[in-house]
This record gives C-alpha cells, sequence and structure tokens, in this order.
C-alpha cells in the first residue's frame, strides 16, 4: 500500500513538470511580453521605448530560456523560465499587476473560498444522495417519474438563474439575507448561507439524478436479492447494501474535486461579492494580470492532481477488492 | 400427511408475458422436487414467484401458495419477510454476483442469524462458524472475516449455502446451484446439499437445466415449458420412460457414452409469452403433432404413476426420434496438421515501486500437442488450467512465451500472421459479446477475408451467401445486425466468420457452454457435419465431457497449464488412467451412471497457477500421492495406442 502511493506520488513530478512546461509556452512563447506590454498599454501608447520600460518595470525584460548576457550557473537562472516559471515549483508566484504578492494573496484568500466551496460540498453531497435514495426507494412509482422530470428541469436552468432569483427573492423581496459581501469569522453566516443555499440548489437536479442511476444499476444486482431473500426490509437492503456498493463510485467521484474546492467558485464569489480566489481570477482575467491568471492554472493543475492521487488512494479506502490486491 | 409445499395454479406475469402460467406442484418435507427446464421457460420466476421476489414489473396474477400452515401469496409485506430466510430461503446461481461483494461474508450471514435467530455478537460469530463447518468450509473461524473476492467459486456457494440454512427454512430453493461451478466442485457442493436436506430434513426445490443433477439429486422431477410444467412424475419413472415428446427430446438432444449418430434436435424457437395462445405450447415445434394438438390445450393425465399434458400421451411411437446417420469416420491416415512443442505461456507479476517482475504465472507450462487434419481433439479440464490460454496463444492472440508452433508439416515465423490465420481461425465462447453489434453479419463474414485477401474481390459477396447456406442460416442473414438471431444461430454466425477464410484449422473455446442442450445439439450436429464435409480440424477446448465423448476422437487433459494425460478420446474417457481424469471423469453427473464404477471426489480446489505445489501439481488433492510425487514432476508413462500418462503413481504400477 505505501509502495502504491509513493508511486502515484512520484507518477505526479514528470505531469507537474509537464504542466508547468505547458503554462510557460502558452504564457510566454505564445503570447509574448511584447504582447502582454502592447496590450497592457493601449494602442495609444505602444512606442518600443514603452515596451521596454513596461517589460523592465514588470520583470519581463529577461531572455526566454538562455540568458547569454551574464555567465555562469546565472545563464541558466537569470532567465524568465527559472524566475517565473520554475519557481513555481516552490509556490513562488511573484507580484502581481497591482504590485501584492501573489502567494500572499492566495494565502488569505483560501479561507473565503472553502467558507463556501466545503458547505458547499458537504451539504450538496448529502442533499443530493437524500433525494437520489428517495426516488430509487419510489422506483418505478409517480414519485420517481415526477423526480425525475424535476431533475432534468433543475439542471436544465442556468445557473445564473438561481442566483439572481435567490438574490432578488431572499434577499432584496424578503429580506432575509444580505444580497452580497463577506466578513470573517461568526458574523460572516449570514453572507455565507444564500450563496451556499443557492449552490446546493443549482446542483441538485445533475447530482442527484446521477446518483439515482448509480443507485439503480447497484439495485438490480444480485446480491440485492440475496439480501431480500434473507428477508431484510426495503430500508436495511436500501442502507446497508446498495448504499455500501454505491458509494464507491461516488465517493471517488467526489474526492478528484475536494482539492479544488480551494480555487472556489468563479460565478458565485464574483456575484456575492466574496473575496476569494475565484473571484481574485475573474478579476485578473478581466484586468489581464497574467502573473495572476498563470499562477492559478498552475495551483489549479496541482490541486487536481493532487485530487487524482486522492481518487486513487480512496478507492483502495472504500473497495476491499483494491484495498487488498 | 400433507406436504410442506403446496402450489396451486401458480400465474405469474411480467409485463405483458405470463412468464409462468398455471404451475402446479407440491414437495415433502425430506424431498428434492427438481424443476427441469431451458432457459426462459419460468422455472426460476417460479422460485422468485414463491419467495415474492419478482423483478420490478412482474406480479403474481393468480394462484395459491401454501408452505406448512402459512398461505405464502396473502401475507403482508411485513410478515413475509420473516417467510423469507427463515421458513424458506434461496441459493442463487452465481455466488460471486449473489454476495455482497464489500461486506465479510461473516457479516453477511451474521445479518441473517440476527434478523431470524435474534443473534447478535459473538454468539452469531459461534452460529455462523457451526454453520460453515456445516457446508464443510476449511479454517472456518478465518473465513468467516473473508470478502467473497478473496474465496473460491466452491467456497463461495457454501458461503451462499450457509447464509441461506442461517434461518434455519423448512424449505431451501436453489436455483442452478452449480451451474457456474467446475464438475469437481458441483460433485462437492451437491453432497453438501444432499447431506443437509437429509439432516435438517429440509424439502428442496432445486432448480437446473442439466438431466444428470436431476438424476443424481432429485425425489421427483418436473418439465417445464413455455411457463408450463408438461411433465411430472418420480425420478426412476422419469428417467425409464419420458413421456412427454419435449421430455423425450432433451434427453436425445444430449450427448452420450458411445453414440456416434446425430442428435436430436428441436425445430423452432419457444413461443413468444405475450400472446394469445392456442393449443400445446409445444406443438409448433412437435414432430408428433395433429390437429388438435394445434387447436386444444391437453389437460393432465395419469400413466403409471407419471402425470403429463399430451393428447398423445401414451400413444406415442416406441423408441428413438433421432435420425441414425452415421458419418463415415474419416480414414485414419495420420497426417499431422498442427504440431505444438514445449508450448510455454508465462504471464509476469509485477510488485514493488518500480514494478519489478517478481515471477511469473505459469498459465501454460511446455504443453505438446498434436492435432491430425480432419480430426478433433478435446482440451479438457476446469476453468483455470490454462485451457483457454492454450488456444489464444496457438493463434497468437496471446504472444507464447515459448514453444515452436508447425502448422503443415511447416515452422510459423513469428511475424507471418496472415499465413498462420488464414489455416487457424477460432469460435469464441459467448457469441452475445464476441459478434460486433454494430456490423451486419455480412460485414462481419467479408471482413476477415479482405484483411486476409482471401479469393477475388468480386467473388466474396458470393461466398457469404454460400457460407450462410452451410452454417444453415437464411439468405437473408447477411443484411442483418447480430441482435436480431437467437444464441444458436448467433454462434452459426460466428462459425461462419471462422469458415470465412477456408481455414483447415478450427479452434473451438467452449462454443456451447453458453447454449440450452437442444440448441447445443445442433451446434454440435453442425460441427460434426462441417468436419465431414470439408475434412476440418478441430482444437475443441471445453469443460465438458459429455460433448468430448461425442465429437472428439483425441482428448488431452489439462491440470495447471499442463496435460496430465492424453490419448484417444475413448481410451482416456472409458479407463482413465490420471487419478484428476479419473475424478474428472466420475464427477460428471450421469443419467446412467455406469455400473461399477467408484465414485471418486477430490477434496479441495485447484491451487493458484501462481503458485503451483512443487513436484507433481496434482498431489495435495490426489488419493494416491506418495513422496515422490511431492519432490518431481512426472515423466511421461506411454501406455500403448498413444495414451500416455504424466503420473507416478502410474508409472510405478507399470
Amino acid at each position: 500500500m505505501f509502495a502504491y502511493i509513493l508511486r502515484r506520488l512520484l507518477y505526479a513530478i514528470p505531469i507537474l513538470i509537464g504542466v508547468n512546461l505547458l503554462t510557460f509556452a502558452l504564457f510566454f512563447v505564445v503570447n509574448t511580453p511584447d504582447d502582454m506590454a502592447r496590450l497592457q498599454l493601449g494602442a495609444k501608447h505602444v512606442t518600443p521605448e514603452a515596451i521596454e520600460r513596461w517589460k523592465v518595470e514588470h520583470g519581463y525584460d529577461k531572455p526566454l530560456l538562455l540568458n547569454t548576457r551574464v555567465t555562469g550557473s546565472a545563464q541558466l537562472t537569470d532567465t524568465l523560465f527559472f524566475k517565473r516559471s520554475a519557481a513555481m515549483f516552490a509556490f513562488e508566484f511573484g507580484k502581481g499587476d497591482d504590485g501584492r504578492d501573489i502567494g500572499n494573496e492566495i494565502r488569505t484568500r483560501m479561507g473565503p473560498s472553502l467558507a463556501i466551496a466545503l458547505p458547499v460540498f458537504v451539504v450538496g453531497l448529502l442533499v443530493n444522495i437524500t433525494f437520489a435514495l428517495l426516488m430509487v426507494f419510489f422506483r418505478a412509482t409517480y414519485l420517481d417519474v415526477w423526480g425525475v422530470v424535476l431533475c432534468v428541469v433543475l439542471m436544465s436552468i442556468s445557473g445564473l438563474f438561481y442566483i439572481i432569483a435567490g438574490q432578488y427573492f431572499i434577499a432584496k423581496l424578503w429580506n432575509l439575507l444580505p444580497i452580497s459581501g463577506y466578513t470573517g469569522g461568526i458574523h460572516g453566516l449570514k453572507f455565507i448561507l444564500l450563496p451556499v443555499l443557492v449552490s446546493v440548489v443549482a446542483g441538485i437536479g445533475s447530482g442527484s439524478r446521477w446518483y439515482r442511476t448509480i443507485f439503480l444499476e447497484e439495485i438490480g444486482k444480485d446480491y440485492v436479492r440475496t439480501a431480500r431473500a434473507k428477508g431484510l426490509s426495503e430500508i436495511r437492503v436500501l442502507f446497508r447494501h446498495v448504499l455500501k456498493n454505491g458509494m464507491i463510485p461516488i465517493l471517488t467521484g467526489a474526492v478528484v474535486v475536494l482539492p479544488l474546492l480551494f480555487m472556489g467558485s468563479l460565478i458565485t464569489e464574483s456575484f456575492f461579492g466574496i473575496p476569494g480566489l475565484g473571484s481574485y481570477t475573474i478579476d485578473a482575467i478581466q484586468a489581464q494580470d497574467f502573473s495572476v491568471v498563470r499562477a492559478m492554472v498552475f495551483l489549479g493543475s496541482f490541486l487536481y492532481i493532487v485530487g487524482l492521487i486522492l481518487t486513487d488512494i480512496s478507492y483502495s479506502w472504500v473497495d476491499p477488492r483494491v484495498r487488498l490486491q | 400427511m400433507s406436504p410442506l409445499l403446496r402450489v396451486d395454479r401458480l400465474v405469474t406475469g411480467i409485463g405483458a408475458a405470463r412468464v409462468v402460467d398455471g404451475v402446479s406442484f407440491d414437495v415433502a418435507a425430506g424431498e428434492t422436487y427438481a424443476l427441469l427446464g431451458e432457459s426462459g421457460c419460468g422455472k426460476s420466476m417460479t422460485a422468485l414467484s414463491l419467495m415474492r421476489l419478482l423483478p420490478d414489473g412482474g406480479r403474481i396474477l393468480s394462484g395459491h401458495v401454501q408452505l406448512g400452515e402459512t398461505d405464502v401469496l396473502a401475507l403482508p409485506e411485513r410478515d413475509m419477510r420473516r417467510v423469507r430466510g427463515g421458513q424458506m430461503a434461496m441459493v442463487f446461481q452465481e455466488p460471486m454476483l449473489a454476495l455482497n461483494p464489500v461486506i465479510k461474508v461473516g457479516d453477511q450471514i451474521g445479518e441473517a442469524l440476527s434478523l431470524h435467530q435474534g443473534l447478535n455478537g459473538q454468539a452469531a460469530r459461534d452460529a455462523a462458524r457451526a454453520l460453515l463447518d456445516s457446508v464443510g468450509v476449511p479454517d472456518a473461524a478465518r473465513r468467516l472475516d473473508s470478502y467473497p473476492f478473496e474465496l473460491s467459486g466452491g467456497l463461495r456457494q457454501r458461503m451462499m449455502i450457509a447464509m441461506a440454512l442461517a434461518g434455519e427454512p423448512s424449505l431451501l430453493i436453489a436455483d442452478e446451484p452449480t451451474t457456474a461451478l467446475d464438475v469437481t466442485i458441483q460433485a462437492q457442493v451437491l453432497d453438501v446439499l444432499r447431506n443437509l436436506r437429509a439432516k435438517r430434513r429440509m424439502g428442496m426445490l432445486l432448480i437446473t437445466h442439466d438431466l444428470g443433477v436431476v438424476a443424481e439429486n432429485a425425489d421427483r422431477v418436473g418439465v417445464m415449458y413455455a411457463g408450463e410444467l408438461l411433465e411430472e412424475g418420480a425420478r426412476d419413472a422419469f428417467f425409464a420412460a419420458p413421456q412427454h415428446p419435449y421430455s423425450r427430446m432433451l434427453f436425445e438432444a444430449l450427448p452420450r457414452t458411445g453414440d456416434a449418430g446425430r442428435l436430436t434436435t428441436i425445430a423452432g424457437q419457444v413461443p413468444r409469452l405475450d400472446t394469445q395462445l392456442r393449443g400445446c405450447r409445444f406443438a409448433p415445434r412437435c414432430p408428433f403433432a395433429i390437429a388438435r394438438c394445434h387447436a386444444e390445450s391437453p389437460g393432465w393425465q395419469e400413466l403409471d404413476g407419471q402425470r403429463v399434458r399430451c393428447h398423445l400421451a401414451g400413444s406415442l411411437p416406441a423408441g428413438s426420434v433421432r435420425e441414425r446417420v452415421t458419418h463415415p469416420v474419416a480414414a485414419h491416415t495420420p497426417q499431422p496438421l498442427l504440431q505444438v512443442e514445449g508450448l510455454k505461456v508465462h504471464f509476469p507479476i509485477r510488485r514493488g515501486l518500480i514494478q519489478r517482475t517478481v515471477g511469473h504465472v505459469r498459465a501454460v507450462d511446455d504443453v505438446d500437442l498434436t492435432i491430425q487434419a480432419g480430426r478433433t481433439l478435446a482440451l479438457v479440464g476446469e476453468s483455470g488450467c490454462g485451457k483457454t490460454t492454450v488456444g489464444k496463444a496457438l493463434l497468437r492472440l496471446i504472444e507464447p512465451t515459448a514453444g515452436t508452433i508447425m502448422l503443415g508439416g511447416k515452422a510459423v515465423p513469428a511475424k507471418n500472421m496472415p499465413t498462420l490465420r488464414r489455416q487457424a481461425q477460432m469460435v469464441f465462447q459467448d457469441p452475445f459479446s464476441s459478434l460486433n453489434p454494430r456490423m451486419r453479419v455480412a460485414d462481419i463474414l467479408l471482413e476477415g477475408m479482405d484483411a486476409l485477401g482471401v479469393g477475388a474481390r468480386g467473388e466474396r459477396r458470393g461466398a457469404v451467401a454460400r457460407l450462410l447456406d452451410q452454417v444453415g442460416l437464411p439468405d437473408d442473414a447477411g443484411g442483418r445486425y447480430p441482435h436480431a438471431f437467437s444464441g444458436g444461430q448467433r454462434q452459426r454466425i460466428a462459425i461462419a466468420r471462422a469458415l470465412a477464410v477456408s481455414p483447415r484449422l478450427v479452434i473451438c473455446d467452449e462454443p456451447t457452454s453458453a447454449l440450452d442442450v437442444s440448441v447445443q445439439a445442433q451446434i454440435l450436429n453442425l460441427l460434426k457435419d462441417l468436419q465431414a464435409d470439408l475434412g476440418l480440424a478441430y482444437l475443441f477446448i471445453t469443460h465438458n465431457l459429455a460433448v468430448v465423448e461425442y465429437l472428439a476422437h483425441d482428448v488431452a487433459v489439462m491440470y495447471l497449464g499442463r496435460i496430465v494425460e492424453q490419448g484417444q478420446a475413448g481410451a482416456v474417457l472409458r479407463t482413465p488412467r490420471h487419478p484428476y481424469t479419473q475424478a474428472l471423469v466420475s464427477a460428471v453427473p450421469r443419467i446412467e451412471p455406469p455400473a461399477g464404477q467408484t465414485v471418486i471426489r477430490l477434496a479441495g480446489d485447484q491451487p493458484s497457477p501462481l503458485n503451483p505445489p512443487v513436484g507433481c501439481h496434482f498431489h495435495p488433492r490426489c488419493p494416491h500421492a506418495s513422496a515422490v510425487c511431492r519432490q518431481t514432476y512426472p515423466e511421461r508413462t506411454d501406455l500403448g495406442g498413444g495414451h500416455w500418462v504424466r503420473c507416478h503413481w502410474v508409472a510405478a504400477q507399470g
């Protein structure tokens, strides 16, 4: 088991290097520092001197891979790749265009992101499983049919609609919760409730419909018939036998997104004014702040790889067939 | 004395189909009643109706089921749950699927103990251990903590039986309990069931398609066809003289010892049960049917203690319905077509951080085979012995680790696949998954010809028509997709596909094991006809010894990757010398057990090929094992007439 986990971790190293090289190529070769400067300065102010000045100010004036102007190991280290890309392995992302340290921003913004994403994840999982089990319990009745219809309706509606409807009814019309904003600590609760509620409702349709399919597939299997033949009640069959097997694909599907919760949600955070990583990314894209975007792309890939490793580990944790072989 | 179980005019529907239609029978305490029939005849649905465990969409339409004092169909669901697993328990066919894969077997048995006997904790554990002891699970205490995937097929089925016994039922329903198991394991499990029934005086409803299993285990037999019982009687009377034409044809469809004639096949198909049926349901396929059979459904008639539903009961012509055609036996000119020497297929086992190869699974280990042109060599063995791997390695579907393969006297070069595959083709086990569902039959047949460049391009379409005719399919079959055909027809397509490139050798990997007896007979007849017409050689890979006797000229018996005995079919099967072959032959349930044959029961399971026993691989299960067997693998002992065996015990006898 230990060797297995170690092997997965070793596999992650070449993938991370690949991700790093790819982001480097995208951000510095496809879109050169000159292009960045032109975009930033706007068409009016573009002169070769202005571009040079912008590049010096932002530290983009170095060669890409090999610096021939210096000697020794600095030939390799005093380059864009080493300073900007390889440094990301140490989670040193440098400064954004606003002059703030990106690493610092990420650390402070993770909290608010998690404050929304984690409850959405946990509550969503519970709600979806409950809904799915209910539909499975009443399978092949009108309750099940209308449940599926409701799911399809729910998943057909744009996520933006839930946000706007939630803000309009709950916050504006009924004055139950604030429209947007965020503070830390226990007082922040009132700001968290609405985005969490909206996100969970927006996810019910696709989530519970998928879980229903998983449970229905399990319930058609022979071991379920065996369990019934023992004289177990339908509830016991559902909770002890079907749920346990159905949770294998559900859990492993959920674990992969677990690390990505740190990244927050782009849309929810910007609509509700949450100072998390999601809104940070959106703002950076709008402001053409390439350092921040690059940092977030790398961080996202890194967390996704962590998620995949966790998935592999969780497989062996929930499924004895994988664990013991 | 009132019977334990009384089923009266039970009718069960699934959707519009009446899958069980007016079935009545009794089972007495301590008696085994066998429900016999082919797939889709409603025997499993009858059992599930008794348990009230029908699949979604199924419901019991009418009838009466009395178990002891209980009116089963009138019980509310709450009380029915006490009956299920309590008074009446069920053992299912495929124990790997029927056990929950993520719960320890001890806990699965404990669940039933807690429900029906109120036992929990240590008391439940003790009771579960006692149950495992009673079904003959060795090392019971440790096995309680196993997951189903850690157990062999035989042990899993014993766990199922232990679980069914947990509620001390008075009726045990066994639905094809040994169909998924190897013959030597099947014999063990059937013994367990027989002993338990006698000890606990349970009634047993045994559901099976296997006449041999019925002959050895049942007290009374009921034959089902298209949702109805057709015939019922005591075992001895039934086997002495089956009265219904369908029962008789089932018997004659079975390949049997020393029988060179064609097998009886039953033309046509089981009628659809969602239509209005008039007359006798078997009439459209019955060679004896008269006008009345098509118009009027026959009632029950008593005949010397047997009951039968047939208008012609008692007036059927005596003797066989089988056509007596003997094939001209191909003149025996020993002309080897395929010669294999020292064939090895080893799969590496990789472990650790860098996946180092730490050992090999010797799936096939030093196998020599010779197949004569125009003759059939049967490769026999239980699951996991490596017989399928041999077949695939011969066609290089799996690359052999070592060994030479000579076709027609010439070595087959490793690079030259087309030459090899033009001469040798394969027919696979399951026709439902071995044909591409998105290709028309004609395209399936053409693909091989196109790939290997067989025949002129313009003539290939014509070749398709000829192939379809050869395997007995209608002309328009080429334009249809595989799903439009029944299992037997699909296997015909698979055979036509193999024949498309005019091979000289066809490797048949269990080609009939997914088919019903009457359909199996059609395929076996077809294979025999094709051999006579085209001079084909077959390598017939199977676990079914009856089929071997019918079809094969020579037999090779495999155990754990090696051939332990080989010779002419008659010699090997009638006078087996290797203790494993002897056990294998004697474990097959037979309709007429050969006189004077002592029944040999093998203990334990086939060991893992990962780690085969040192010395003779068979010694841990062998009744004759001695010190030398534990040390060295035996050399060949020649017994004359091409019959040889690898066994120290036989060698010592001289």
